[in-house]
């Protein structure tokens, strides 16, 4: 359990960090290290160089811009679970932040570092896609944005530039007056890796039908899922007729069998715990709106 | 690499590689073997230290990566040599340790836990213990200690009314 042998720098600027990068073909960029620092201890991972981005000022901290939050990647998994920014305006994320890890890990741990080691199971690139954020990266050619879907390619795959390092991700904000959350997951203990993870958002009119709805599935297939529930838009989101909805958007899932779980109980958990993320996300908005 | 850390309030220098970790480094290089390696990849919280307060992973951090970072170990925690924390002692008086191998990492998450919350509930006492695995005691007597600790310190300073008489 003692990684190879790497060398070890910590560059003054994105910029710096980028040329490390282009130079060095087997680096990899480290931050808080929770993910990266296993695999170098199993020497699953042998880089040449460590490039330390932690300590980049302009890389961590979270911004409101019209429209939008903007969480910069080296920004503690902690201090966004501690935000009152991300409280108020991106509850889904909040919801879904103490499920990440253990409170020493998200001590350490980041949100980009969690986005960029895009872990199929993990918490916050499931909060990404479904609520469709944009993820941007950095490399020596200048800033790219994607939308989180098209970031998630695999297991630990994503299409961060070769020599490049994700600066930040930017999360729409929902400004509707009732907006609920909802999140489960199952896994064998708290806080180990999902078998099934659910995230759902949930916009309500007065009357309590749906103006806007978000659904995502996590741990049962190579990548996060958005599913489409648009279908429950200008309804009132409840009885058969929401685990209906879920149950046919999910027929775009593609669950994987493993020791923990098959892939039939896979399927079968993310329906029944995307319609209890839906309901969750619908008592919620109502208890906000008639708090108003 | 040289590296500076302030360890338990002294700066300690270090030339260490940059493939050491933080643990290995306190255990080897500074002789602080409170601080244990169970698992070394990031699974079992034997190996907790605080880096500016907070608990975290020692095995999941270079040393280098801790350069000018203060960090406290076990070792750090009494008020002088051969004394016990609040805390420490809690553990001792409700039987919340066995073997001990997982104790310094129970003892420094639970301790970040009460500097930040002086009135856990038996919820907050086990998330905040939930990166931490015991072996030995089946966790009960291991929250017990940390609630009991968390009223001795409660009380300490509360007037004789408020201590319900006790001194
Ligand atoms: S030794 Fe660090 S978590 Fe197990
Ligand atoms: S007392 Fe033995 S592992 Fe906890």
């Amino acid at each position: 359990m003692k990684p190879a042998e790497f060398a070890y720098v910590r560059p003054a600027s994105v910029a710096e960090a980028c040329a490390v990068l282009a130079s060095n073909p087997d680096a990899r960029v480290v931050a808080g290290g929770q993910t990266l620092v296993p695999m170098l201890a199993m020497r699953l991972a042998r880089p040449s160089i460590l490039v330390d981005i932690l300590r980049l000022p302009e890389l961590a901290g979270i911004a409101e811009e019209p429209g939008t939050l903007v969480i910069g990647a080296t920004t503690r998994q902690v201090e966004a679970e501690r935000s009152s920014l991300v409280a108020s305006r991106l509850p889904l994320l909040a919801a879904a932040l103490p499920w990440v890890g253990h409170p020493p890990t998200r001590n350490r741990g980041t949100v980009g570092g969690s986005l960029a080691n895009a872990d199929p199971s993990a918490e916050i690139p499931l909060v990404a896609v479904a609520l469709e954020a944009e993820i941007v990266t950095e490399d020596e050619g200048g800033r790219f944005a994607m939308p989180a879907d098209d970031f998630f390619i695999g297991p630990m795959l994503t299409a961060a530039p070769e020599a490049g390092l994700l600066t930040q991700v930017r999360f729409p904000v929902w400004s509707e007056p009732c907006v609920g959350v909802g999140f489960h997951e199952v896994s064998a203990r708290r806080s180990d890796f999902a078998f099934v993870s659910a995230a759902a958002q949930v916009a309500l009119d007065p009357d309590g039908r749906c103006t806007r709805i978000a659904l995502g599935i996590g741990g049962v297939g190579d990548r996060p899922v958005r599913l489409d529930v648009a279908g429950l838009v200008g309804t009132r989101v409840e009885g058969d007729r929401v685990a209906q909805a879920v149950e046919a958007a999910a027929a775009v899932l593609e669950p994987t069998s493993d020791l923990h779980a098959s892939a039939a109980y896979r399927r079968r958990v993310a329906i029944l715990l995307g319609a209890r993320a839906i309901g969750d996300a619908v008592a919620d908005a109502q208890e906000k709106g008639a708090g108003r | 690499m040289k590296v500076a850390l302030l360890v338990n309030g002294a700066v300690r220098e270090v030339d260490v590689e940059p493939r050491k970790t933080l643990l290995d480094t306190l255990r080897e290089d500074l002789s602080l073997t409170g601080a244990h390696a169970g698992c070394e990849h990031g699974v079992c919280g034997a190996c907790t230290v605080l880096v500016d307060g907070a608990p975290v992973r020692s095995c999941l951090m270079f040393a280098v990566q801790a350069d000018g970072l203060d960090i406290t170990t076990i070792e750090g925690l009494a008020s002088a040599p051969g004394e016990l924390s609040v805390l420490q002692d809690s553990f001792c008086e409700t039987h919340g340790l066995q073997c001990g191998f997982c104790t310094p990492g129970m003892i420094l998450a639970s301790h970040a836990l009460l500097e930040a919350n002086p009135a856990p509930t038996r919820a907050d006492i086990a998330e905040a213990i939930s990166g931490n695995i015991c072996r030995c005691t089946g966790y009960g007597q291991i929250v017990e200690a940390v609630e009991l600790a968390a009223e001795r310190l409660r009380l300490a300073n509360a007037p004789r009314a408020a201590a319900g008489g006790r001194p």
